[in-house]
């Protein structure tokens, strides 16, 4: 795609709700729909009226008065940014008055602007630059001399854009995009008159200030004011390519803006349907991983994990798996090998690998880290709705009247979707927040929860429970459409379950924490308030009853008739950018692509006669069980791609025992990450900008990654895989990964559509996409269920066997915070780590004063499993009894603390729930030193000597 | 659960799935915890778990024994 930058209509498009209106602009008629600016209905039809503080990203402002029009009949020069059109109207847009108006504009703004455009770093690509030729501007009459304000100091201090207000016009855009768009109001106009100016919260500099780098700002600055420091540096881009962010499971579409070869920024994209043109930091900025100097090119081999690595050419690296998986296998039987598919790769990339161990290795032993994340919800949503996936798009948030966030923080798990979801809080929705946390939606910028539900970790399904009983017991449920949409009998045993007198808040309160009070309310809004949309994240998966509570949640929303249309629904917020597409591509250990069982012979028969080989008909391995039969001696060989499961899965030293007890782990990632200390084989990855493919977000939406450079390793991870399988015996012989969705497509219902034509025909396509739905499913489950009848489901409360006690009083809950993303292995090498530099235990005031500990001091952790240590923030976020921290960095390694405890139905980890001490620490654990030296040892390299 | 052997853990587990479907009433979680084994548990865990519930009988709640010998029957 060649260099163009995205077109600007000048004003917000308006919802085509209304009649359309004519009207006559320069001598054309135009059709606009009712409530569209003159400004747009101009630029819809290729008129470009001159503006500068209009964007079509923020609503009309009307400030700068350089979009003035002439209008028969009217008085006056009105602004067309903030004038709606009406039937009839004739409009003029360039007339000799109009010029004159516009140019005497434009010479105060340039009277007291530098005139240094061509060393200017935006020159060519600066709003102002081109409005100045645009009206012909030729002279300044007012000369330079006077006062001014092209005297000041330019703010460096955020890593990626600098503001310099030398340059700035005070149009306003980049405070009401940091209002509007992002939601967080950490810019304003300080000042009156000719000293009004930009600030950053109390006049700080950007980096201290509450400014969460989204780059709305930058974005929507028409001058170099605010820019990339990228841009500073590199020049302006001369070309694009459209492609999907790599971080969380929002999927923001961007804009890779290059010069040359050289990536210069990434821009989102106002068309991306996820993001709507808004980005946050870790995908705006975060992207210099890719380059960094620690990224490994080369594959590696070594005998064992105590010898050096030995770089070897890619034959050598990829014969030496093949024999050793068959080696393995020829000794300790078929189903000793399996592997693990990753998140972050691509849906192309996991489904290769699965199908590398269903069809090469003769096994089901194929798991994904969504076993660590959202594999309750699989489970849960499958046996209620009868899919498993979320059931909206992000747009539903726009028509929510009450939104529900259970155990979710999206403002930094998921900060584009929060930001949008703000944005309908702002316009009057209802907030209910279920939380242990006192997180940023309970109050924050002109936010605040109508009910803040502080239960006790580990609790959510007596809350929900509880809820229920209120909904049931006070009339509230819908029971036309559960008669309709769900199976009676089924809810009226449901009903009976939730109506049992101690089900109900006053009866739970002491064992939820929970003022019945407050939960009634909840309960009754939630079920009266109109549109009821429930938001949820990994503090409902990540305990011992995750399925439980996403069944108890379904339950909520087709007790109150709230899910099938737009604004209501169940909302899982995953993780990771592809966690809802590994899971559909066949990942888990005991389903097919599309979640069909590896038992059912219908399909399993089609897999076989499309694969050539006799399928296993019994469920493989999940992770935890690989780690379990490993150190039993049966389980040697793992193949491991993009995942790192020793920094990311639970109490590791369990996991560091599995992967010590196998004779061959590969590792395929960008970096020598912390399971690469255990491995035999490393095979350098690609990342998301050297690749195609497609991945799917939260919302089912499938978008196209495109390659936008070179891999530096010499491979995309499905080229790669596929050498494996070749070297395996595999007749492979993919061309592009067009052709392996068109396989998926082949074999998969839900997917019989989808293809990366029509993928970039419309710009993404949601999932089901077959002859039902050809354009795909926005909304799931409209006048019914996908598994028919809706399935009410018993969820009995059972608490976790994780107990507190003398020696271990507090209860840690795990998390992740805006900067960083996930084990951190991207975002650590990025200058990301300005805000996070190392995890922090967050702890209450008393519990911290009980102790003697202060803000910043040293502390240990300390549960069953095992003992970390690390400083200590001492903040109200947390209630009493709970304590907190992120598990970004390998250097506090939270997990060693994490228990085996895991969910019933699917062993997803009980995160969210460890019995902990915490107390004073004058040095690193044992465990960390021991580590650390461990790694150190493991990450060496041979060098060649010189010939 | 740190701490305990591969085997506890498997009892542990078949326990905590048995216990998760009582609500069920009896009947209907010995069918349902059956039915879960068969479609989550690989063979050898099948098998290890079968062998356990001979050894150590008492370890196991009625349902999950119940379910237990149900497996044991169908698996011929």
């Amino acid at each position: 795609m060649a260099w163009i930058g995205e077109i600007d209509l000048g004003t917000k498009a308006v919802p085509v709700t209304g009649p359309m209106v004519a009207l006559t602009i320069d001598d054309q008629r135009v059709e606009v729909p009712e409530g569209t600016s003159i400004m747009r209905a101009a630029a819809l039809m290729g008129t470009t009226i001159p503006k500068l503080c209009a964007t079509d990203m923020l609503d009309s402002f009307g400030s700068c008065r350089l979009c003035l029009v002439e209008i028969d009949g009217r008085a006056g020069y009105p602004a067309s940014c903030t004038t709606p059109v009406a039937p009839g109207m004739v409009v003029r847009t360039q007339t000799a008055k109009l010029q004159e108006l516009r140019r005497g504009v434009m010479e105060l703004y340039i009277s007291d602007h530098p005139l240094d455009c061509l060393t200017c770093s935006a020159n060519g690509d600066c709003e102002l630059q081109d409005m100045a030729g645009a009206v012909g501007l030729r002279e300044v009459r007012y000369g330079y001399e006077g006062e001014n304000h092209l005297v000041a100091e330019k703010d460096e201090s955020n890593p990626y854009f600098t503001f310099d207000s030398t340059k700035c016009i005070v149009c306003s855009r980049c405070v009401r995009a940091c209002d509007e768009v992002q939601g967080t109001l950490a810019l304003t106009v300080d000042g009156r008159g000719f000293e009004s100016h930009i600030a950053a919260s109390q006049d700080q500099d950007f980096l201290s200030s509450e400014c969460v780098s989204c780059g709305a700002c930058v974005q929507a600055c028409p001058t170099s004011a605010l820019i990339e420091k990228s841009v500073i540096e590199k020049g302006t881009p001369d070309r694009a390519v459209v492609t999907t962010c790599a971080y969380c499971g929002v999927g923001c579409a961007f804009r890779a803006e290059l010069r040359g070869e050289e990536l210069v920024r990434m821009v989102p994209w106002k068309d991306g349907k996820a993001n709507r043109g808004h980005s946050c930091v870790k995908g705006r900025f975060a992207w210099g991983y890719a380059q960094h100097r620690e990224r490994i090119l080369k594959p590696m081999v070594r005998a064992s994990v105590d010898q050096p690595w030995r770089e070897v050419g890619w034959e050598e690296a990829i014969a030496h798996v093949a024999s050793e998986f068959r080696r393995i296998q020829a000794t300790y039987g078929t189903r000793s090998v399996g592997g693990i598919t990753s998140s972050r790769c691509t849906n192309e990339e996991t489904f290769l690998v699965q199908k590398l161990i269903r069809q090469g290795f003769g096994n089901n032993n194929v798991d994904t880290c969504a076993r660590v994340c959202h594999s309750p919800t699989g489970y849960g949503l499958k046996t209620t709705f009868g899919t498993s996936a979320g059931t909206q798009d992000f747009d539903s948030v726009q028509q929510a009247d009450v939104i529900m966030v259970i155990g979710a923080n999206p403002t930094d798990g998921h900060p584009v979707f929060a930001s949008r979801m703000k944005r309908r809080l702002r316009q009057g929705a209802k907030l209910i927040v279920v939380d242990p946390r006192r997180t940023d939606l309970v109050r924050s910028a002109r936010i605040a929860a109508d009910h803040h539900l502080p239960l006790k970790p580990g609790t959510n399904v007596a809350v929900l429970t509880a809820m229920a009983h209120v909904i049931v017991g006070e009339g509230l449920a819908d029971e036309a459409y559960i008669r309709e949409r769900c199976d009676w009998d089924e809810y009226q045993d449901w009903a009976a379950f939730v109506s049992e007198p101690h089900r109900s808040p006053e009866a739970t309160e002491a064992l939820t924490g929970v003022p019945a009070a407050d939960l009634r309310a909840a309960a009754r809004l939630y079920a009266t308030g109109g549109n009821g949309a429930i938001y949820y994240g990994l503090g409902v998966t990540e305990h011992s009853q995750g399925s439980s509570t996403v069944m108890a949640i379904a339950n909520l929303a087709m007790a109150t008739g709230n899910i099938g249309r737009e604004g209501v629904g169940v909302n899982p917020l995953r993780g990771q950018n592809n966690v809802q597409g590994s899971c559909d591509m066949g990942s888990f250990p005991h389903e097919y692509s599309g979640y069909r069982h590896v038992s059912d012979p219908a399909t399993r028969a089609m897999f076989e006669a499309a694969w050539g080989v006799p399928l296993d008909p019994e469920p493989g391995l999940r992770i935890n069980n690989m780690l379990d039969a490993a150190t039993d001696g049966v389980f040697k060989g793992l193949f491991i791609q993009g995942e790192d499961i020793l920094q990311s899965d639970p109490n590791t030293t369990h996991v560091a025992a599995g992967l010590a007890a196998m004779e061959c782990v590969v590792v395929q990632d960008l970096f020598l990450n912390e399971t690469a200390n255990y491995a035999h084989v490393f095979l350098p990855g690609s990342t998301f900008l050297e690749k195609d493919g497609t991945f799917t977000n939260a919302e089912r939406r499938i978008q196209l990654v495109r390659k936008v450079m070179a891999p530096l390793n010499g491979y995309a991870d499905w080229e790669i895989v596929q050498l494996v399988a070749r070297a395996m015996g595999l007749d492979w012989n993919y061309t592009h990964p067009s052709e392996i969705m068109d396989e998926v497509a082949r074999l998969t219902p839900s997917f019989a559509g989808v293809s990366f034509d029509l993928i970039a025909e419309h710009g993404s396509i949601q999932w089901p996409a077959n002859d039902k739905a050809p354009l795909g499913t926005p909304t799931m489950h409209i006048g019914g269920f996908a598994r028919g009848k809706g399935k009410f489901v018993v969820t009995d409360y059972v608490a976790t066997d994780e107990k507190t006690g003398p020696r271990y009083p507090l209860l840690l809950t795990t998390g992740r915070i805006l900067s960083h993303y996930n084990v951190g292995a991207q975002t650590r090498r990025t200058a990301n780590v300005a805000w996070h530099p190392e995890d922090l235990l967050e702890i209450h005031p008393l519990d911290a004063e009980n102790r003697g500990i202060k803000d910043r001091d040293w502390v240990y952790l300390r549960s069953r499993a095992g003992e970390t240590t690390l400083r200590a923030t001492v903040t109200e976020r947390v209630a009493p009894g709970v304590v907190y921290t992120t598990f970004h960095h390998p250097a506090t390694q939270a997990n060693v603390i994490t228990t085996d405890y895991s969910d019933w139905a699917t062993n997803c980890p009980e995160y969210k729930v460890t019995a902990v001490q915490v107390g004073l620490s004058n040095g690193p654990s044992d465990w960390q030193e021991d580590y650390a030296e461990q790694a150190r040892l493991s990450r060496r390299i041979l060098v060649e000597a010189a010939e | 659960m740190s701490g305990m052997t591969n085997d506890e853990k498997l009892v542990y587990m078949v326990n905590q799935i048995a216990r998760n479907f009582e609500a069920l009433g009896y009947d209907h979680a010995v069918a349902a915890t059956e039915d879960h084994l068969l479609k989550y548990w690989d063979p050898r865990m099948k098998t290890r778990i079968r062998m356990l519930a001979a050894e150590h009988a008492d370890a196991l709640c009625a349902i999950a024994s119940a379910a237990l010998s149900r497996l044991g029957a169908d698996a011929g």
